[in-house]
């Protein structure tokens, strides 16, 4: 019996080592990485300025100056996707990390103490789904100011009533777990219990759902910029530029095919490094 | 010939981590009016024996490798899908372990039953509603449901679950099987259900002249009812006879080890009783919940626990024996201070413990400690074993970040744990082992009172007996007292110095062990110590059919 054998690994090491034999969840972290680091670099590295047109040149069709493009202004396609990238990634990222945290405490609170102030709180979130959400959003732009880190918190603002609901289904179902008990019966405080027992169990659903909402929320803020809430041009986003791309479909299919690609390959990475961390995370799952 | 006849039976596995060989090399014979009983712990392959002859098993990952068995001549094991609809529906019937899960909560009883009659495949033996009714009613009444003509039309939560075995057993026999496989028919039923459903099988056996293979882990249950016994392990028979030749003289170390782990007779060890030094003391105690009822706006409120008093001395333990429903647990929890406590007062060394709010209990938490039943629901899965153990060692300050380590190789040390093992999750241990990591959890903040509740019931028998000399062994070396809960009367008869008998939420008699199973004052008490299925196949005959 070595010390090494002792010391094992921990869940995220664990994570990390059945990750890594997981090759379409390395594949999807590898485009998710590429994307990332490609809109952080956008400035510096984009064949041309996200404003720059050409009126003389219009749409025009892949080419050596132009690989993806050109749309109806002249403007060169892959600069405007990597702009686009930036706003998109950045709103799907902020607004899921808004509505992750408060849904999963919400959820988790309201599932876990139950009794009265379950029911107060799922009434809270049943009336949030009730209110139209667009004119809550527009609501929140009126008073507040039209601003995109608004957007962000006005989006998570509306996705985590879903996933309020998701996790306090599977806390319910927790709650009554034998070692739940056993934590009570620790003396453990319920903070301590939710914090430590009840959120690490409720990981797997959490994981699925969050891949599902990132790309619901983009097309979200394609939406909101498409009524003038969001985004306006010649800034981009790859909802936005689908939006047009759509208008546009059948004299100018590049407008719609590139941008397009580009969100369901984002769709798919997502859609398959969360699969693989919900395997990774299960200590379960063998690691071999 | 015989009935059935299988010959080198092999059903393998073939997994990820490579091939399980479930079922190896088995062969046995079963006639009509036979009964033949396959006794095994879990994962001997005694269900996949069952389950392949009647072509019921996962595939893949399960293969049937090679053998033969021969039901009437013809080979099941190599029938079409076809043939084999019509050997379940007509020739094999099957009982599972647990009637609540095993019918279908939508639909009634009497339309479930008579389904097979009325879609029978072969158009000569369909029959029209009416006929299957009455043929249905009929034998409802057979299987010992009372008012059958009312009770057709219920659903099955309407009916307990020692009725609801007996639907499922009416439902086996409609077609008249000629061979009837219960896989572990009364475990899941308490243990005076237990006697009435053996006794039933025994009786319809007998009178409708059918084979019977019945699966149990459980030796003492097959003693009265099985001609011949297979004892299987690890997928391969270990030892196979006639019922009284396993028991009495048997040649396998195996069977041997078996019979040897079923509990039985007085506890062995002295009690350490301390006499009038009281640690817990429960006064009039009400456990009552409010059902919300669906339908209707009246809320039925359920008396789990009635008015109980009694007395736990510093150094005992005490065994807390009754059926399911008794309210056994929920006693045990409310001494706790885990469910909500109606009404009357527990204290703890002279301190009230009832009314306290959850910051003032800390303090009490570490004192007392739980031990669940389910070794598998009881462990958060995502936490290693060294996590576990270190939550309530570090939550409670009783260690730091230099003595933990150590502290917690003592607590494996104290529960049988390899060191090696810290570092792993639950899902990698057996039951037994989870059982061990729940028992250290519980003793690692040095408790005086331990509240076990069915600890050794979802275990192996002999894992069992392991588990009970282990918590024997930390009673008597921590110096603890404990609370024993258990449905098991032979359990709590050897780990117990006193024993009370609990029923619908009110204490029936309480008494020093020994003195309680030779002299029961109370009815129900004599009852449930008669109900006791024994190990010895001469004994258990007679009792079986005076019942």
């Amino acid at each position: 019996m070595t010390a090494i054998d002792e010391q094992g690994t921990s869940l995220w090491q664990d994570a990390w080592i059945k990750l890594s034999k997981n090759y379409l969840a390395l594949f999807g972290l590898a485009i998710i990485g590429l994307l990332c680091v490609v809109s952080l670099l956008t400035p510096w590295i984009a064949p041309y300025g996200y404003e720059q047109q050409n009126l003389l040149l219009g749409a025009t069709s892949p080419s050596a100056e132009h690989w993806l493009g050109t749309d109806i202004f002249g403007r060169d396609m892959l600069t405007r996707i990597m702009y686009g990238g930036r706003v998109s990634l950045t709103v799907g990222f902020i607004a899921t990390a808004v509505a992750l945290v408060i849904g999963v405490l919400w959820g988790a609170v309201a599932g876990f103490v139950g009794g009265r102030i379950d029911a107060v709180m799922m009434r809270i979130v049943d009336i949030m789904y009730a209110l139209p959400f667009m004119i809550f959003i527009v609501l929140l732009m009126v008073v507040f100011g039209r601003n995109i880190l608004l957007l962000f918190l006005a989006i998570g603002a509306v996705e985590w009533l879903t996933m309020a609901r998701i996790v306090r289904g599977q806390v319910m179902a927790l709650r009554k777990q034998e070692f739940i008990e056993a934590a009570h019966s620790l003396g453990l405080s319920q903070w301590t219990i939710i914090r430590r027992h009840i959120i690490p169990n409720t990981l797997g659903p959490v994981i699925v759902y969050t891949t599902l909402t990132i790309p619901s929320v983009m097309l979200l803020e394609a939406f909101l910029s498409f009524l003038g809430l969001g985004i306006q041009p010649p800034q981009s986003s790859w909802g936005l530029l689908i939006n047009y791309g759509v208008e546009t479909m059948e004299e100018y299919p590049w407008l719609l095919i590139f941008p397009g690609v580009t969100l369901s390959l984002t769709l798919f990475a997502l859609n398959f490094l969360g699969d693989g961390l919900r395997d990774a995370l299960d200590p379960r799952t063998s690691k071999d | 010939m015989a009935l059935l006849e299988v010959n080198g039976l092999k059903v393998y596995f073939h997994t990820r981590n490579g091939v399980v060989k479930a079922v190896d090399d088995v062969s046995f014979t079963v006639d009509r009016g036979e009964t033949l009983a396959i006794v095994g712990e879990s994962g001997s392959g005694k269900s996949v024996t069952c389950y392949s002859l009647l072509d019921l098993l996962p595939k893949p990952p399960a293969k049937i490798e090679g053998g033969t068995a021969l039901f009437d001549g013809e080979d099941l094991l190599r029938c079409d899908a076809k043939r084999m609809r019509h050997y379940r529906g007509n020739d094999i019937a099957v009982i599972f372990q647990d009637p609540m899960t095993s019918l279908n909560p939508y639909i009634s009883i009497g339309e479930q039953l008579i389904e097979p009659l009325i879609y029978h495949p072969d158009i000569e033996r369909k029959q029209s509603r009416e006929d299957a009714r009455a043929r249905a009613i009929e034998l409802l009444d057979e299987v010992g449901i009372i008012n059958p003509q009312a009770r057709f039309d219920c659903y099955p939560h309407e009916f307990s679950g020692g009725m609801r075995q007996r639907v499922m057993i009416a439902m086996a026999l409609i077609n008249e099987p000629r061979l009837l496989i219960c896989d572990e028919p009364t475990t899941a039923l308490d243990v005076t259900i237990q006697a009435q459903i053996l006794e039933l099988i025994k009786k319809l056996q007998q009178t409708r002249d059918v084979a019977v293979i019945f699966v149990s882990h459980d030796l003492g249950v097959v003693a009265g009812i099985a001609d011949k016994v297979l004892v299987m392990c690890e997928g391969t028979i270990r030892e196979a006879g006639s019922t009284d030749s396993i028991f009495y003289n048997s040649q396998n170390d195996y069977t041997k080890k078996l019979l040897n782990a079923i509990p039985e007779g007085a506890k062995t060890l002295p009690s350490r009783l301390q006499p009038d030094n009281l640690l817990v003391e429960v006064t009039n105690l009400k456990t009552h919940f409010t059902a919300h009822s669906k339908a209707g706006r009246q809320n039925k409120v359920i008396k789990a626990v009635n008015g109980v008093s009694l007395e736990i001395q510093r150094g005992e333990i005490l065994g807390l024996v009754g059926e399911s429903g008794s309210g056994k647990s929920t006693l045990g929890r409310s001494i706790l201070q885990l469910a909500p406590t109606t009404a009357g007062q527990v204290s703890f060394s002279g301190n009230p413990l009832t009314g306290l709010g959850t910051q003032q209990m800390v303090p009490w938490r570490r004192k007392m400690q739980m031990i669940f039943q389910d070794p598998y629901a009881s462990l958060n899965p995502r936490m290693t074993v060294y996590q576990t153990l270190a939550e309530p060692l570090l939550y409670h300050g009783l260690a730091n970040s230099k003595t933990i380590d150590q502290q917690i190789r003592q607590l494996m040390d104290d529960v049988g744990l390899a060191h090696g093992q810290m570092r792993k999750y639950p899902h990698e241990f057996s039951g037994g082992q989870r059982q061990r990591i729940a028992i250290g959890r519980a003793i690692a903040t040095k408790p005086e009172l331990i509240i076990a509740d069915e600890p050794v019931s979802a275990l192996d028998v002999t894992i069992q007996a392991q588990i009970l000399d282990l918590i024997l062994n930390l009673v008597e070396r921590h110096n603890l007292t404990m609370l024993f809960i258990s449905h098991d009367l032979s359990v709590v008869r050897c780990i117990s110095d006193r024993v009370v008998v609990m029923n619908k939420g009110v204490i029936v008699e309480q008494g020093d062990t020994e003195a309680l199973w030779r002299n029961p004052q109370q009815a129900y008490t004599q009852q449930l110590l008669k109900a006791i299925p024994i190990a010895d196949p001469r004994l258990e005959r007679s009792r079986l059919s005076g019942l």
